[in-house]
């Protein structure tokens, strides 16, 4: 009987060393037995996949291909389609005048909306700029330098379009550095003028003390409709 | 004609059957420690083509998860950033670090780096993330510390039973919207699951969702 305990004590041993225990970190793709159901063969994305000759699952949009979905609907109501790129509410400027005419929010600017804004501006734009927007996000501390500060006279005189097409394409602070890049590929339409919205909203809470002739005109807060003080008078 | 079989195999009876149990036993309690996704995935840790730490990124920097995920809230997959997305900041910090080598010829060639895929559900279970961040299922819930992770590892089992657990009474597993992305939220000690989750549950509609097609097609 003493044996056969030993024996079995033994035997444990044996499958633990060999095998570990649960959580023990792995270097190696977990087993799988009979796994003709877990991996089929169809695309998923960003696998790599030998069917293409580039060997990417996620194909690059062949060029020419048209953006599909809803219409943006402005706050005149005019619906404007992604695809249609050199729209103005889409590249915050009419292009006509080369890139000089620059357009106030076009979107309908409600509390949703802002609140929209201060959600994406937190994710996108805090790491650099700051939560208050002064331009001392964290990335300052490791080695980032030229981030603007958005309470500046600068920021504070640029459009609401000029905003949009700088977070939009980017902008460089200065020839030497690499300055800013731009965020048109992860941040949708909408989201950018409900940054820029946001951003509006941050520069006006610390112009309180400002005199009025320092003021950009769109800030001027107008008499008779006091709650409509995001209204671009671009 | 007596003594053909000694005395001993009087017991063989006794012997088969407490042999037979406990090597049954040995061997179940081996099956349930071993044979399941708490040993099989749980602390796979590949080692990726960049050192890419998101203990840094997401815990010291506290970068928001949707910074490089962008669409994890429209997608059903949680997508990996593009190269674009570090050069947003590696284009001056650490612009010259070897480490980075493989991101730069990625952004400059167009080739995707090749990341090792840590978390794989089977192809016949259809996972859908936006779903999930979107109705209070926080990315913690199934991925773990990951902003304590220097470098990523398989922490939760994703098993089936994984799933059912949260689908069976999702009330004890959601969060308020807002701390979805927030993987150090807990809840306070004035929050209780039976009122507070169940209120979330019902405000945003959540279905136990038990059924087979759920998650299989």
């Amino acid at each position: 009987m003493r044996y056969v305990l030993i024996g079995i004590a033994m035997g444990a041993f044996m499958v633990v060393a060999l095998a570990g225990f649960r959580g023990d970190i792995s270097r190696k793709p977990p087993l799988e037995v009979f796994a003709d159901m877990d991996r089929q063969p169809k695309l998923r994305p960003m696998e790599p996949n030998a069917f293409f000759k580039n060997g990417l699952s996620s194909q690059p949009l062949v060029k020419g291909t048209v953006g599909r979905s809803e219409p943006l609907v402005t706050a005149s109501g005019e619906k404007v389609y992604p695809f249609q790129t050199n729209h103005a509410v889409n590249k915050g400027y009419t292009i006509a005048d080369e890139a000089t005419n620059f357009v106030s929010i076009p979107l309908p600017v409600t509390m949703g909306f802002l609140e929209r804004g201060r959600e994406r501006f937190g994710i996108s734009c805090v790491p650099c700029h700051g939560a208050q927007g002064d331009g001392n996000g964290i990335v300052g501390k490791f080695g980032f330098s030229g981030i603007r500060d958005l309470h500046g006279e600068t920021a504070l005189k640029l459009s609401d379009g000029a905003l949009f097409k700088i977070i939009s394409e980017g902008q460089k602070s200065s020839p030497t550095e690499a300055g800013m890049m731009g965020y048109a590929s992860n941040i949708d339409i909408a989201d950018r003028w409900a940054i820029v919205a946001y951003v509006r909203a941050l520069q006006l809470s610390r112009l309180g003390n400002a005199k009025k002739d320092n003021v950009p005109t769109r800030f001027l807060i107008p008499e008779k409709a006091p709650e409509a003080k995001k209204e671009g008078t671009q | 004609m007596s003594n053909v079989f000694p005395k001993w195999t009087n017991r063989l009876p006794l012997i088969a059957l407490v042999g037979g149990l406990v090597t049954g036993a040995c061997v179940i309690a081996g099956a349930t420690y071993y044979f399941t996704p708490k040993y099989s995935r749980v602390g796979y840790q590949p080692v990726q083509p960049v050192s890419f730490s998101h203990e840094i990124h997401a815990g010291q920097l506290g970068l928001d998860c949707r910074y490089c995920h962008n669409g994890v809230e429209k997608s059903w997959f949680s997508n990996i950033p593009a190269a674009e997305t570090c050069m947003r900041c590696h284009n001056s910090v650490l612009k010259d670090d070897p480490r980075l080598q493989p991101i730069r010829d990625a952004f400059e060639n167009d080739k995707p780096i090749k990341w090792v895929q840590v978390h794989k559900t089977p192809d016949y279970v259809y996972f859908n993330h936006s779903v999930h961040v979107n109705r209070g299922v926080s990315c913690v819930k199934c991925h773990g510390r990951v902003d304590q992770m220097d470098e990523v590892k398989h922490a939760k089992p994703l098993s089936m039973a994984f799933c059912l657990d949260c689908h069976r009474s999702p009330h004890e597993h959601v969060r308020p919207q807002s701390e979805v992305f927030n993987l150090g939220w807990e809840p306070g000690e004035d929050w209780v699951a039976e009122r507070d989750g169940a209120a979330l549950v019902n405000k945003m509609k959540l279905r136990t969702s038990e059924s087979c097609s759920a998650c299989h097609r």
